[in-house]
């Protein structure tokens, strides 16, 4: 699967990561969730450091869609609810 | 939902937003190519607006230095007189100076990460632009029509993330910058409508004061020395006119 981290650039990763990458994105969400700025920041620097290690940079000339996107590696607990917020709508509800 | 599968969707409708849905998907190449072609004018254009409000930051940084440097040296000179409240003052003064500029340093800082950021985004953006563009003629030539729907609408998708990616970076940059614009211009306002050279007119008080202080000093000397000169004055007889003339400080003791 091929993974994105926000303004850094793409990464092929092995299909068996996926689980172990999303117990780290659980815990990114439950910072956000819970508000929790530091718990938000440790829990982003172990996802992307996750992704950098398990996979393989993608190319640059290599034009593939993205299955999983990062937010930017420092990005902040409150833009990163923004930007989930304003978009909240229409990422979530697409069952029309 | 995760929030991968959240900023995927949000990414995928920025990237929607990109795409033309040509009939032909051969042609949706040459379109996307045009929209990577303005995508890279626009970061390189948000690359020089990081750089201006960097130089803005640098040239404020200066002007707040020469400040700070001038009551340093003014505290000196104050000490120099033997006036430590003078002193005082002046270190007082260019100690508020020296919390604006740790500001703008800890803003020029910032400034500076977002502008390298944006440099390798607009690098890898245009290794990438020149790719697809020689990318493009060979799938024109080599994919039959039925490949082309498939192979072509991923290369147009995955390159047009990237340039949605490159958008929401130059965005971040723009909103940091523009909080930072607001507060460099209440700076410029104060360094040119006299609030801030509140601390920076005092200076010139300090400065007055010194100046005071040393014509006095020397008033004081010439005035003891024609004083003693003319044997008026106290009952400083003509003898000791030579000690006088040394120690114009202590004339005049009260009776």
């Amino acid at each position: 699967m091929i993974v994105r981290i926000l303004g850094e650039g793409q990464y092929t990763v092995p299909d068996d990561q996926r689980s172990d990458l999303e117990k780290l994105d659980d815990a990114i969400a439950d910072a956000v969730d819970g508000g929790d700025e530091a718990a938000f920041g440790d829990a982003l620097a172990a996802l992307t450091a996750a992704v950098r290690s398990a996979g393989v940079a993608l190319a640059d000339d290599a034009f593939a869609p993205s299955d999983l996107v990062v937010p930017f590696s420092d990005a902040t607990l409150d833009e990163t609810k923004a930007l989930l917020a304003e978009h909240g709508e229409s990422a979530g509800s697409d069952d029309r | 939902m995760g929030v991968m599968k959240r900023m995927s969707g949000i990414l995928q409708a920025k990237t929607n937003k990109l795409l033309d849905k040509a009939e032909d998907p051969r042609e949706s190449l040459d379109l996307s190519y045009q929209k990577q072609l303005e995508s890279l004018q626009k970061v390189r254009r948000s690359v020089a607006d990081v750089t201006t409000a960097k130089k803005r930051i640098e040239l404020q940084a200066t002007q707040l230095q020469s400040q700070a440097d001038k009551l340093q040296n003014q505290a000196k000179a104050a000490l120099t007189q033997g006036n430590e409240d003078l002193a005082r003052e002046a270190l007082a003064r260019r100690g508020a100076l020296a919390e604006q500029l740790a500001d703008l340093k800890t803003q020029h800082d910032q400034v500076s990460a977002q502008e390298q950021k944006l440099i390798d985004t607009a690098q890898k953006l245009q290794t990438q632009v020149d790719s697809f563009r020689t990318k493009k003629e060979t799938m024109k030539a080599t994919y039959t029509a039925a490949e082309a729907q498939t192979k072509i609408g991923e290369a147009v998708s995955g390159i047009s993330e990237s340039m949605s990616d490159a958008g929401m970076s130059m965005q971040r940059a723009q909103d940091k910058i523009d909080g930072m614009q607001a507060r460099a211009g209440a700076m410029d306002e104060l360094l040119a409508s006299g609030a801030l050279t509140d601390l920076t007119n005092p200076v010139d008080d300090i400065q007055a004061q010194l100046d005071k202080a040393s014509t006095t000093t020397q008033v004081d000397a010439e005035l003891a020395a024609l004083k003693a000169e003319l044997g008026t004055g106290t009952a400083a007889p003509a003898p000791e006119l030579g000690a006088a003339e040394t120690t114009p400080a202590t004339e005049d003791s009260p009776s």
